[in-house]
């Protein structure tokens, strides 16, 4: 069994020039292919060489316990971690045929192909109508108004609150309980029409209600995008995923398919960990 | 229906051109501000510096009889129009007083005009082409020169501009800072407390802390017009007197050092108090034998910055009439009295072009007190913080 | 007797009756305590407490009955009072002593006691404002009974220089006129020069401080811009008039315009660039308390750092810069040493900032340093536009207060 998945640490790495096929599914399309991958804060290193390979129109869950590296793994696929001054990043982060890293990759053009959705929503103080629409207008997707109505209510329906807030478009967005918010958030992301969204425990601050219609969502949109989200939560990963990466200590333990990971894990920290021994 | 990196780079060239735009332009306001200040030290040290220097003439003082009754005769004619008025004034009573000087002879450095001194400075002056010969001709010699001048760090306000000095104003702004900083501090402190450690959350404690606040932000003007008219014409106190000017003063200053108070007050930690409670101190002693002194830093740098402030302020000040001629270096606190801000500001309405260099002159001093002050206020935060 | 001599006896006597009443108390103390009773405080407590029964009472009849004579002339001779503050103070001396008893809860006595003096100490401040109001109102009062509120508020002439013959007994005054249009004209226009100076280079400042500045720039740009706060205004006065003024001049001659020496716009960009850290500091904190996560959720759409600072970042701290700006809006419209030495001394009613123009506050300080008489209803005008400059400013800081408590509960932080 072990050769047909792609279990992926430092000692069992298989060779990283093939992408890796699955037993019941076809070959995935490959969305961002990850090699090698360092990064320090400051002296100390928090990434030690991890290699995935990321399929597009899947859900990717990345679980472990805190402080093993998954949040920052994720800012390192739309190098949110730049913002960080002490952070250095080494290896290949590869989409769409081009390092990310590269010195001429403009992070701003990488930031809106891989959208981001954050653990606490953070809506803009604008109105609801213009947390959506600024994104596509300035870059230059919609120019005309009934266009731009269109964008706003395609986004609003595709994130599931259209009904919901179709009436008070122009109040603003902190006015929205924190599901709401949190889906304006997800909307807000799509709306830029990206490759892939990044979610970073989109869920941990909400209820269970919010939570499910969120999990929901991201069934849906993966029709459209490649979702990468981290959890804490191995229900939601056993529930959303169609792949799922176990982190520790800044190392990717296990990557496989998510069923496969659950019930059968290929190695003894993964299976520790998600049967709750520790984390 | 995604664009590829090399589209989006496209369309990014123009947006990434104006966000660089917003980052230059916003360094250039800091820049713009930091030239500002550049320039306006550089205005005032030109402009102030040669203060510190003046026109002194060596001459030979030939005390005769004539000299005597009439100043001038002890000098040489041509040197007359030279030397400071105030030089020449002295002999006779000085004659007067030491009879037995009468018929010997002194070579001495004499306190020259304002002209000579302006004109030795390049500065604008009124002297004729002759006496400006007469100047080289004996600066040439070594006979006139500038040197440092005593005169202004050692006497007090004279309308004529060689004589005049900053003296009286540096001991008036002391007396004053003395009587802000006895009324100011204590109430301060305590009003600090109080607000801090034993007042309940209440209506009557917001609308005292709504009212600090504001005070504030009062232009200090008002305050003067409250001088004038409580201090002054109400309670009797002496105008121009340091009691009624230092009083002012502490009633602006006190929301800087309530404000500063409170800030230091609040940042000790709850656990030292929590500790005195528990080993049985009243309120009070815990906030005398244990919050005070780890606030004391902070609560002397709130109240040497408030100090500094109320040292430049002069509008309330020419209100209760601080802006008295004074010549003389007097300490009462009854008595008129000048600051050197109202010292600066009487010096800048006197037309003659020596007074401009006394103005300056003076602002150089003022600011050199100010940054002092300040600066000791960092080192003193700088030394005693504490991170809890 | 003088009052002054009187007042140092007072002082003296009140301080040997304190140390007396202090070396009693607790000599009295002791020997009870070293008699074996249990005491609910310590000798030293009792001690206090008696300074505190011999002084404090003492202190309020002496500072009631001044304040009494003040108010109602003469009619207690300070001797008598003197005496009985006195008599006061041996009786609070007698009772102190006496109060040191085992029972006695001389530590809870203190305390109370401390607690009203602090309690006092903070009224103070209330006082303070009651006493500009006051002093303020009831002077302007009786301006507005020698001339009309509305002429004052709306009329377009200010020329007060017949009013002192009038109080000098000769002639009616009528020739005085008082309308302060062209003053608060004269005030808004040199406020609004400074504003333009001001808010774009301190907003701007904050900008670059609070986003781009590398932690060392930023070290050394804060203190270096609070420099610009601490000097005094008169200096700045004499900058604006013997080196800015001209350049003003200046410039205006080259593209052929007459201005003259107290031009407006020289105290008006002094007065910005005074108000620059006003405005710089207060916005850079507030910048600074704008949460993150909207930083990154604009950054992670793909919006260019610029593009997040002007349309999330600041437009999220926009009630703080706004009210940053009202409070240097309401120093600009208090300034006095500026505009009294820059600016002119003709009230006059024009547009143009390159003409001279007086203000408020210049007035204020030309009615009160003349030889007038108090009487006279120019030095009253001080305290009619006094009294406009309090309440427009005091609305000004009102509304920013309101409005910086609104941008912290949005965002609930705490150090604004």
């Amino acid at each position: 069994m072990n050769s047909h998945v792609p279990v992926m640490n430092q000692q069992n790495l298989p060779d990283v020039g093939q992408p890796y096929t699955r037993n019941e599914k076809a070959c995935h399309d490959l969305s961002i292919r990850v090699r090698d991958l360092n990064l320090w804060y400051g002296k100390t290193q928090a990434l030690k060489g991890l290699n995935i390979d990321l399929f597009q129109k899947n859900v990717t869950a990345l679980i472990g316990p805190s402080g093993c590296g998954k949040s920052t793994f994720l800012r390192c696929l739309n190098r949110m971690n730049d913002l960080i001054p002490s952070v250095h990043t080494e290896g290949l982060v590869e989409m769409d045929g081009q390092d990310v890293n590269a010195s001429k990759m403009d992070e701003v053009a990488l930031r809106r192909r891989v959208g981001m959705v954050f653990q606490k929503p953070n809506p803009f103080p604008k109105s609801i109508y213009e947390n959506i629409a600024y994104a596509p207008r300035m870059h230059d997707l919609v120019s005309r108004k009934a266009d731009q109505d269109e964008l706003v209510e395609k986004a609003l329906r595709d994130a599931g609150l259209w009904n919901e807030v179709k009436d008070k478009l122009q109040e603003p967005g902190t006015s929205l309980s924190g599901g709401q918010q949190q889906r304006l958030c997800i909307a807000r992301a799509i709306a830029v029409q990206p490759d892939v969204i990044l979610m970073d425990e989109p869920t941990s601050a909400l209820d269970p209600i919010s939570t499910a219609t969120i999990e929901d969502l991201m069934d849906k949109l993966k029709e459209q995008f490649t979702i990468v989200t981290v959890t804490h939560n191995m229900q939601q990963a056993a529930r959303v995923a169609d792949y799922t990466a176990f982190f520790h200590l800044g190392e990717i333990i296990e990557y496989n398919d998510t069923k496969v990971m659950f019930s059968t894990p290929a190695q003894k920290k993964t299976e520790d960990y998600i049967s709750g021994r520790y984390g | 229906m995604s664009h590829t990196f090399d589209e989006i780079s496209q369309q990014l060239k123009r947006r990434h051109r104006k966000s660089a735009r917003l980052k230059w332009v916003s360094m250039g306001a800091l820049g713009l501000a930091g030239l500002f200040l550049v320039l306006f030290f550089a205005d005032m040290l030109s402009k102030g510096l040669p203060a510190f220097q003046q026109a002194y003439i060596n001459t030979e003082i030939r005390y005769s009889e004539e000299a005597s009754r009439d100043g001038r005769q002890a000098f040489d004619e041509d040197l007359i129009p030279l030397i400071s008025r105030t030089e020449v004034r002295v002999i006779p009573l000085q004659l007067r007083n030491n009879p037995e000087l009468i018929g010997t002879s002194e070579q001495r450095w004499m306190l020259a005009n304002s002209e000579v001194d302006q004109y030795l400075k390049g500065h604008r002056n009124r002297l004729s082409d002759q006496e400006k010969a007469e100047i080289e001709e004996r600066v040439a010699a070594g006979q006139v020169d500038l040197r440092f001048n005593k005169t202004f760090f050692g006497s007090g306000d004279s309308k004529i501009a060689e004589n005049a000095g900053i003296l009286s104003a540096v001991v008036g702004t002391v007396m004053t800072m003395i009587v802000t900083l006895l009324i100011a501090f204590p109430i301060g402190v305590m009003t600090a407390i109080y607000l801090e450690e034993f007042a309940p959350d209440n209506r009557f404690t917001q609308a005292i802390e709504i009212n600090i606040n504001n005070l504030a932000a009062i232009p200090s003007i008002l305050f003067g017009l409250l001088g004038l008219a409580i201090f002054i014409n109400f309670f009797g106190v002496p105008r121009s007197s340091p009691l009624a000017g230092g009083m002012t003063l502490a009633l602006m200053t006190l929301p800087v050092i309530i404000i500063s108070t409170r800030t230091a007050l609040r940042s000790v930690p709850d656990s030292i108090r929590h500790a005195a409670f528990g080993v049985g101190c009243s309120r009070w002693q815990v906030v005398r034998d244990h919050v005070l002194p780890l606030a004391m830093p902070g609560i002397m740098t709130g109240s040497i910055i408030g100090l500094a402030q109320a040292m430049g302020e002069t509008a309330p000040l020419i209100i209760v009439g601080m802006v008295a001629f004074i010549p003389d270096v007097g300490a009462s606190f009854t008595n008129a009295a000048t600051v050197m801000p109202a010292q600066i500001f009487t010096w800048s309405g006197e037309p003659e072009q020596a007074f401009v260099e006394k103005t300056a002159g003076g602002i150089l001093v003022l600011l050199t007190i100010l940054i002092s002050l300040n600066a000791f206020a960092v080192v003193l935060r700088k030394k005693f913080e504490r991170r809890w | 007797m003088q009052t002054n001599q009187l007042l140092l006896l007072f002082c003296t006597v009140l301080l040997l009756l304190g140390l007396a009443a202090y070396f009693i108390g607790r000599a009295k103390a002791s020997r009870v305590r070293a008699s074996g009773a249990a005491m609910y405080a310590q000798p030293d407590q009792y001690a206090w407490f008696a300074v505190l029964s011999t002084a404090g009472p003492a202190v309020l009849v002496g500072a009631v009955g001044s304040l009494l004579l003040l108010l109602l002339g003469a009619e207690i001779p300070p001797l008598y009072l003197f005496a009985a503050s006195l008599v006061v103070a041996a009786a609070g001396l007698a009772v102190g002593v006496a109060q040191v008893k085992p029972q006695f809860h001389a530590r809870q006595a203190i305390e109370r006691v401390i607690r009203w003096i602090l309690a006092g100490a903070a009224l103070i401040s209330i006082f303070t404002t009651f006493g500009i109001l006051f002093s303020i109102i009831s002077e302007a009062l009786r301006f507005f009974q020698m001339h009309s509120f509305w002429e004052f508020i709306t009329g377009t002439t200010w020329n007060p220089g017949a009013s002192f013959l009038a109080s000098a007994g000769r002639g009616d005054g009528s020739g005085a006129e008082f309308g302060s249009v062209p003053l608060f004209a004269g005030t808004f226009m040199i406020t609004a020069i400074a504003m333009l100076v001001a808010v774009p280079v301190g907003l701007l400042s904050a900008i670059y401080m609070s986003e781009y500045a590398p932690a060392r720039v930023r070290t050394v740009a804060k203190p270096v811009l609070e420099v610009l706060a601490g000097i005094p205004t008169v200096v700045y006065g004499f900058f604006a008039a013997i080196t800015v003024a001209p350049i003003i001049v200046n410039i205006a001659g080259f593209f052929g315009l007459d201005a003259s020496y107290n031009n407006a716009v020289a105290p008006g960009v002094v007065m910005g660039i005074m108000i620059i850290p006003f405005i710089s500091s207060l916005s850079d904190d507030v910048i600074n308390s704008v949460p993150d996560s909207m930083r990154q959720g604009s950054l992670a759409l793909g919006m260019t750092k610029g593009e997040t600072i002007r349309d999330v970042v600041i437009p999220a701290a926009l009630p703080g810069i706004i009210s940053a700006s009202l409070l240097g809006m309401s120093r600009a419209l208090g300034e006095t040493m500026i505009v009294v030495m820059a600016a002119g001394m003709r009230p006059n009613l024009t547009a143009n900032p390159l003409e001279d123009m007086t203000t408020v506050t210049v007035r204020i300080v030309a009615a009160l340093t003349g030889d007038q008489e108090f009487e006279s209803a120019e030095t009253l005008s001080a305290f009619a536009l006094g009294l406009v400059l309090f309440a427009v400013t005091l609305t000004l800081n009102l509304v920013s207060v309101l409005m910086i408590r609104r941008f912290r509960e949005k965002y609930r932080v705490n150090n604004l």
